[in-house]
């Protein structure tokens, strides 16, 4: 781990474990209706204040608290054209399937590229230092996960094109074996 | 010493709890719309009744002590409430005359009983609430009324019914009490912020203990012209709060482990101990 990375995580599960002190919380506006403050945003003396804990330029973590839901958003190192792509099919890929996580949402809140939405509901189902685990966890595979695949595409590149050449190579030979060489030389054959 | 009881097979949180007077049973909503009543037979708690008559998540349950009523009732009575959001909380008055039940329409509603017409009636007080009401609590002459709401304030009203009560004594808190009177308010925190979660009164009355989500826990004392001391602590914010003297508070909350604060001459709080000092785990605890 880096020298940067750890107290990054230490700050955000620290925020995390105060933020996610959730009620059950009734809406002040509509009949009946309990909706995630930090969603419905009805009354602005119900959203506390958001924080933001930045690693570097890129790499940060928005954390929104309400009385009811708190809502995070994760923006993760993209280095290169490949790592934005590979970034962005992923969590394409994890938001397709949102309801298969229960504790993600299904866009991210602009300027990021995921966000989880955690309600009292999730917090009286689950373990809250699980939840905080979760995201943590979450947050150290990513990176892991992004250099993976860009290594795996770049050496899945390299075979491909490995193997182009050499079809090229048993082409050509192939051809200099031909005995209509010949015309090949006059031009009459194109490579 | 900590006592752990386990009811029914239940998985679900309890959201919120009564016991009767004596403690053989207890009455709990398991995060619905039921609440079940158990009785205690040696170790063992047996399921007495299931009282499934709301239609929505019971959010507070006060059983009344002496004259056995559970708010959410018994032998269901009809309770004009008039309010359009949810209530949020539920507490009897000391003599068992009426109840306040606090509500996210901004008010409090006062309900008696009216016998002409064998239902209880409420009526409301709603100035100067600005928020959702959170907690409530009843002062022993059974006039005064504290509220904790989430607009960060913590008020004093009078609750007094002129229908059936005759007038009460004079207070340290204020001498004149017509229904919805303000006695008191005060701020939770000067740099604002801070939900009020639990308040209470102490069992002579002239303290008021509240508990917020800026994890302090506060005291006003009515008898020192209502000076404040707001302790602020190390640990996750408080959910509610109990006298158990007149000098000594618990506080149990989001760390889920119980904290006696105590009180000095000068109304100044200090931390006394933690109460359950097992290493596991535990959901977050909510008192009675």
């Amino acid at each position: 781990m880096s020298a940067t990375l750890k107290p990054y995580l230490t700050a955000v599960r620290h925020t995390l474990t105060a933020a996610m002190c959730l009620d059950n919380f009734s809406s002040q506006v509509v009949e009946r209706h309990n909706k995630p403050e930090v969603e419905v945003r009805s009354s602005k003396e119900l959203v506390l204040t958001p924080v933001v804990i930045s690693r570097n330029e890129k790499e940060k973590v928005l954390i929104e608290t309400s009385v009811n839901s708190v809502r995070i958003s994760i923006s993760v190192k993209q280095a290169d054209e490949i790592e934005k792509i590979l970034c962005k099919k992923f969590m394409r890929f994890m938001m397709m399937r949102a309801e298969n996580f229960i504790v993600l949402r299904r866009k991210p809140i602009e300027g990021y590229d995921i966000s989880f939405l955690i309600t009292n509901f999730h917090t009286e189902q689950m373990y809250k230092h699980k939840l905080v685990d979760f995201v943590i966890h979450f947050m150290e595979e990513i990176d892991k996960e992004i250099s993976e695949m860009k290594l795996a595409v770049n050496a899945r590149a390299r075979i491909v094109s490995e193997e182009v050449i050499n079809r090229r190579k048993i082409q050509i030979v192939q051809l200099l074996n031909d005995p209509e060489l010949p015309q090949l030389k006059t031009g009459k054959i194109a490579l | 010493m900590t006592e752990q009881h386990r009811f029914g097979n239940t998985v679900n949180p309890i959201t919120c709890h009564a016991w009767n007077k004596d403690r053989t049973q207890i009455a709990i909503s398991p995060n619905n719309q039921e609440v079940q009543i158990y009785q205690r037979s040696g170790l063992d708690w047996k399921l007495l009744d299931t009282l499934n008559q709301h239609d929505l998540r019971v959010m507070g349950i006060d059983w009344a002590p002496n004259t056995n009523r559970i708010d959410s009732k018994w032998k269901p009575t009809l309770v004009l409430l008039r309010i359009n959001r949810a209530a949020t909380c539920v507490k009897w008055s000391p003599d068992e005359n009426k109840f306040a039940v606090g509500s996210g329409a901004r008010l409090i509603s006062v309900c008696y009983f009216e016998s002409e017409n064998d239902w209880w009636v409420s009526k409301h007080i709603k100035k100067p609430i600005r928020s959702t009401v959170t907690s409530l609590d009843w002062h022993p002459n059974n006039v005064l009324l504290a509220a904790g709401s989430t607009d960060f304030k913590v008020r004093i009203f009078s609750a007094y019914i002129k229908d059936i009560e005759k007038t009460p004594e004079p207070t340290p808190w204020g001498t004149k009490m017509p229904l919805g009177q303000l006695m008191a308010e005060f701020v939770n925190s000067n740099a604002g912020g801070g939900w009020v979660h639990n308040v209470s009164f102490s069992p002579d009355g002239n303290k008021v203990c509240w508990v917020s989500h800026d994890s302090s826990i506060n005291l006003a004392d009515a008898t020192k012209g209502n000076a404040v001391c707001k302790l602020r602590t190390e640990f996750l914010p408080f959910l509610s709060c109990t006298w158990i003297t007149n000098r000594s508070i618990v506080a149990a909350g989001h760390s889920c482990i119980p904290i006696i604060y105590e009180i000095n001459e000068n109304s100044q709080l200090f931390f006394v101990a933690k109460l359950d000092t097992s290493k596991r785990k535990k959901p977050r605890v909510c008192l009675p």
